[in-house]
């Protein structure tokens, strides 16, 4: 019991969403988008693996579904609370100091543009201790490196159970790393943003 | 390995005042300006050299000092070169069907790729012209502060590799035929055409500290302008309002916008979700 009143305080302590994911992530992530309450308070950032040239919808499927305001991330765009961002496919997503993003088209990491680890990383040395940070399910294990930083850093870093994600490999090199504080299965990281 | 190159905890982290550092001393010794470039892409460039060439921040301060060679190693991996052709097919048909029509009553069709890299921009433009049947009214001007990548471009060939990964931008812009109609192939590399290379200039510009050298129907600065700090950007759409003709066009990256409220003023959108511009005489 005493973990778990830790956790819920943790979050609500931080004032930065990190969400990441790829293969097998996307209905888990639908569904959070959908749970998020208006009055969260918090700035959403979520980084999807997304192939270039494909057009999606994710943002106005996102937007038509979320409580809050929903934005595909443009260069120089000015971080604000109660809003989602969503990174944009084949460009890597940094946080610039004094509240800002800045995009950048170098060399994918693990194959990925967006890559995980490099926002994650970024918002390490931007906002330290001040995340809270979930990955789902992936084919590949981005985002590790940057859950660790954060950890490191003082976030909250969570990751979905291995064994449940439809695709193990990211959320297990997380936790291969030392890089998680919590392992739990997708029901319970939605109960406790809820919280 | 792709992902060989992201940090580890491990690796040395460079304070706010290590890249002050180090900017200020390219900047006395080179008179290459990085003080305007946005500071979380520009220290991952400078981590990820150290980390390429297994250094400390000590000795790339010393090299740099020391030794003026491998100042172009690091203006060549501190600055993003990665480019496609034809990158954002959905850019490409608009350039085709909402600037073309106007370009083409020009006698003379002058389009300068700025920030060009190693050329693929310059020859998608070529190549767009070529389909359009304007290529022999157009001057492509390509320009980089990299000397380097200058060379790549004046080659125009590419690895089969990439042509076969930007085929697939080709195909989704709705150009018509395919990309390899405009090259001719030798085992793994692919040289286009001479007649597209006709009437291309590639030459060493740097933008943020370079002048106005021709006047433009249409300029084309694609994720540049991403690594720089808004007043720098005002600064160089300053340049680009001088270099281009009355009514010019100017192309940003799909993710770049005028966020000057000056040069709101000075160029009217023409395509918003594509960042194409037109300049507005005043």
């Amino acid at each position: 019991m005493k973990a778990e009143e830790n956790i819920i305080e943790r979050w609500h302590n931080t004032d930065i969403l990190l969400v990441g994911g790829s293969a097998g992530s996307f209905k888990n992530i639908f569904h959070l988008i959908k749970i998020l309450r208006p009055d969260i308070n918090k700035t959403v950032i979520i980084i999807i693996h997304r192939k270039r040239n494909f057009l999606s919808d994710i943002e106005t499927l996102f937007a038509e579904n979320c409580s809050l305001a929903v934005r595909e991330i443009s260069d120089k765009d000015k971080i604000n609370k109660n809003a989602v961002y969503i990174a944009p496919a084949n460009y890597h997503t940094l946080i610039e100091k004094g509240d800002y993003f800045s995009l950048d088209v170098s060399e994918p990491v693990w194959y990925s543009k967006p890559s995980i680890d490099i926002t994650f990383e970024s918002a390490a040395e931007q906002y330290g201790d001040r995340c809270t940070a979930i990955l789902f399910s992936g084919a590949n294990p981005d985002g590790a490196g940057g859950m660790l930083k954060l950890k490191l850093a003082g976030s909250l870093t969570i990751v979905q159970n291995p064994e449940e994600a439809e695709m193990s490999e990211m959320p297990a090199a997380a936790i291969n790393i030392n890089g998680t504080d919590y392992v739990l299965k997708a029901e319970e990281i939605f109960e406790l943003l809820t919280k | 390995m792709a992902g060989a190159l992201t940090m580890d905890a491990s690796s040395e982290i460079l304070s706010a005042e290590q890249i002050t550092e180090l900017i200020n001393l390219v900047k006395k010794i080179y008179g290459f300006d990085f003080s305007d470039y946005t500071k979380a892409s520009l220290k991952r460039r400078i981590s990820r050299i150290m980390l390429i060439k297994k250094m400390r921040f000590y000795d790339l301060k010393h090299l740099l000092v020391n030794d003026h060679h491998f100042f172009q190693d690091f203006l060549e991996e501190i600055t993003v070169n990665v480019t496609e052709m034809f990158r954002d097919p959905s850019f490409y048909k608009a350039l085709n069907s909402q600037v073309l029509p106007y370009l083409s009553t020009y006698q003379q069709i002058k389009i300068w790729s700025a920030g060009c890299s190693t050329g693929e921009e310059a020859y998608s433009l070529a190549i767009l012209m070529g389909k359009a049947g304007l290529k022999n009214k157009s001057f492509i001007y390509g320009t980089d502060i990299n000397t380097v990548v200058l060379k790549e471009a004046r080659k125009g060939t590419y690895s089969l590799r990439n042509i076969k990964s930007y085929a697939e931008n080709y195909n989704l812009s709705d150009i018509g035929g395919a990309l390899t109609d405009h090259f001719s192939t030798v085992n793994d590399t692919a040289s286009i055409h001479n007649s597209l290379k006709a009437n291309t200039l590639f030459s060493v510009h740097n933008l943020i500290s370079d002048t106005v050298f021709n006047e433009f129907q249409l300029i084309s600065c694609r994720n540049v302008f991403i690594y720089f700090e808004t007043q720098l950007q005002e600064k160089i759409l300053n340049l680009f309002y001088n270099s281009l003709c009355p009514h010019g066009f100017l192309c940003l990256g799909s993710k770049e916008t005028i966020r000057s409220d000056v040069f709101k003023m000075k160029f009217k959108p023409v395509n918003q979700k594509e960042n194409i511009y037109q300049k507005i005489e005043s």
